[in-house]
């Protein structure tokens, strides 16, 4: 049941006269994701997931944007986004229509069923 | 008698299912994801907080004597809506309801309270009983409407009659406004005055009867974003010390902080952290070294870590290295590829401890959760599933196979289900009571009575 001693697990290691070779298997599956994705960051999984994380939740709306297409557009519609809204080019701007319309769930939860 | 292999279970401890709380449903609605699970001081009470920012809390009914073997079992006490989705148009940042943790206060009165927090909000909700109202008002009839004054010529003194039980949740205080990073962690002090809450880059220190108001006791925010190495991901106060609390890093690392040493508690008392081989590092070495829990024993002595793969119990009074490394599910590490691209390994388990603090608890896929027992150095596997769901019915220890022959009860890694997640669990703080949250449906297991 309980696996391995305490600490990381030990590399088999392997040695001859020219190279040391070690079977970790994080490095074997690095090397499989390096295959697939040839530009992935030089550093490790680091600074790249801590900035996606800070920007969670980050839509692109601009008020600022927004409004001033308005006035100028005055009486004329705004062009929206089309079916992906998140692909915004041109004089497309993000309207309040293209955000996700988020309404709390009047339902109760099933757990209180 | 019992099959062979239950004599592996530590303790002596068979666990046995209880109860299972949630709908069947073949699609899973997002909103019914339960997102934090929580027992109250006494255990009286049990709380879920959801994606759908519900709060539904469960309580223990009294034990029967009629029933011995039946222990008292968990009842919808009261439900409500805790947070709203919300949408920051000068941000341009859209604001998730769902709950990410719920804490109880202390009981001092007939009331219940506890905090609830989503991504940037943090609210006091009182829970109180109803159980009378006052009849007879003279200035207005039973349904409530006014009376004419001129057609009042006797006055009367209201009495209270007794009504059916009523459970009220009411939001007391709301603390908003104070985090700009998503906030991922809540801690009621030990001097129940005060409370924490943590987002990514700071933690914020609040009064209960202060909304308006928060001191900033920890920020490691660099002055150039580009520089940003490392976030806060989980933050607690020590239990009985209340100028003590620990808080956790993307790095693996874990700070304790005394608040008397000064107002911004950017300095560490103590820094937690265990060396690494750098003929081991890989591009998931961090990744996975992430601490997604932090959680004092009870004693206050140690501090549990639970990063992707393992679980770590640390002394307080070691800093170079834990005391004790307990692995989840080592056989993960040869599918890491995979669990990048499906972004599993940013999932965040949490961990627990037992009332004791002799065993600790944690989750893991296939809706598979484990248990280490810290003395006899043993753990057990066990599975939340609805094919064990008799009532009473023990639970199976369940072993995942890493290669080579499958035995016929093993399940090998390739066909676990990561769509199964058990991230939140939590456990009684003194009986052998567990609630496990399967992603929308919540499970109870109790210890065997016999």
């Amino acid at each position: 049941l309980s696996t391995g001693p305490k600490g990381f697990q030990a590399p088999l290691v392997f040695q001859d006269t020219q190279e040391k070779e070690t079977v970790l298997p994080e490095r074997a599956e690095e090397a499989k994701l390096k295959a697939k994705y040839p530009n992935l960051g030089q550093r490790p999984g680091g600074s790249d997931f801590l900035m996606k994380r800070l920007q969670k939740g980050q839509k692109y709306f601009d008020s600022g944007d927004y409004n001033m297409a308005k006035a100028k557009m005055k009486n004329k519609q705004l062009p929206s986004a089309g079916p992906d809204k998140n692909l915004v080019t041109g004089d497309h701007i993000p309207t309040p229509q293209d955000l996700p319309q988020r309404k709390s769930s009047l339902v109760t939860s099933k757990l209180a069923g | 008698v019992l099959p062979a292999g239950f004599g592996n279970l530590m303790q002596d401890v068979l666990w046995c299912f209880s109860q299972v709380k949630g709908t069947i449903d073949i699609g899973v609605t997002e909103a019914d994801i339960i997102s934090t699970v929580e027992f109250n001081h006494t255990g009286e009470l049990l709380a879920t907080g959801d994606k759908g920012g519900r709060v539904v809390i469960f309580q223990r009914e009294q034990e029967s004597k009629q029933q011995p073997q039946r222990r008292g079992e968990y009842n919808v006490y009261s439900t409500f809506q805790s947070h709203e989705p919300e949408f920051d148009y000068l941000k341009s940042l859209e604001i998730e309801e769902k709950i990410n943790k719920i804490r109880w206060l202390p009981q001092h009165n007939a009331a219940y309270f506890l905090l609830s927090t989503n991504d940037k909000t943090v609210k006091l909700w009182k829970v109180s009983e109803r159980d009378k109202r006052p009849e007879g008002y003279n200035l207005k009839d039973e349904d409530g409407r006014l009376r004419d004054p001129s057609m009042i010529t006797t006055l009367r003194v209201p009495v209270l009659r007794p009504m059916d039980l009523m459970v009220e949740a009411t939001p007391r205080r709301v603390f908003a406004n104070a985090h700009t990073y998503h906030i991922n962690s809540i801690s009621v002090n030990s001097d129940y005055e005060t409370y924490m809450s943590a987002d990514d880059l700071r933690i914020n220190l609040w009064n209960f009867e202060i909304t308006n108001q928060s001191f900033n006791i920890v920020d490691i925010k660099p002055a150039n974003m580009e520089e940003l190495t490392e976030v806060i991901t989980a933050a607690e106060f020590h239990p009985h010390h209340c100028n003590t609390f620990v808080y956790s890093s993307s790095k693996g690392t874990i700070r304790l902080c005394d608040m008397r040493a000064s107002a911004l508690c950017d300095r560490h008392a103590k820094f937690f952290e265990e060396p690494e081989d750098p003929s081991n590092r890989s591009f998931f070495s961090e990744i996975i070294s992430s601490i997604s829990d932090v959680k004092f024993s009870h004693s206050g002595r140690f501090v549990m870590t639970r990063d992707y793969l393992t679980v770590k119990v640390w002394d307080l009074n070691m800093e170079n290295r834990p005391m004790e490394t307990y692995q989840v599910h080592d056989y993960l590490r040869s599918k890491l590829c995979s669990l990048y691209e499906n972004d599993c390994i940013f999932d965040k388990f949490e961990c627990v401890w037992n009332g004791s603090d002799s065993v600790i608890m944690t989750g893991s896929y296939n809706n598979f959760f484990r248990m280490f027992d810290r003395n006899t150095k043993r753990d057990v596997t066990l599975e939340a599933s609805r094919e064990n769901s008799k009532p009473r019915a023990i639970l199976k220890p369940r072993k995942v196979c890493v290669g080579g022959k499958r035995r016929k009860d093993e399940i090998s890694v390739d066909s676990l289900d990561f769509s199964k997640k058990i991230l939140h669990t939590a456990w009684h703080p003194s009986e052998n009571i567990i609630a496990v949250a399967a992603t929308n449906n919540l499970y109870i297991f109790q210890d065997k009575v016999n």
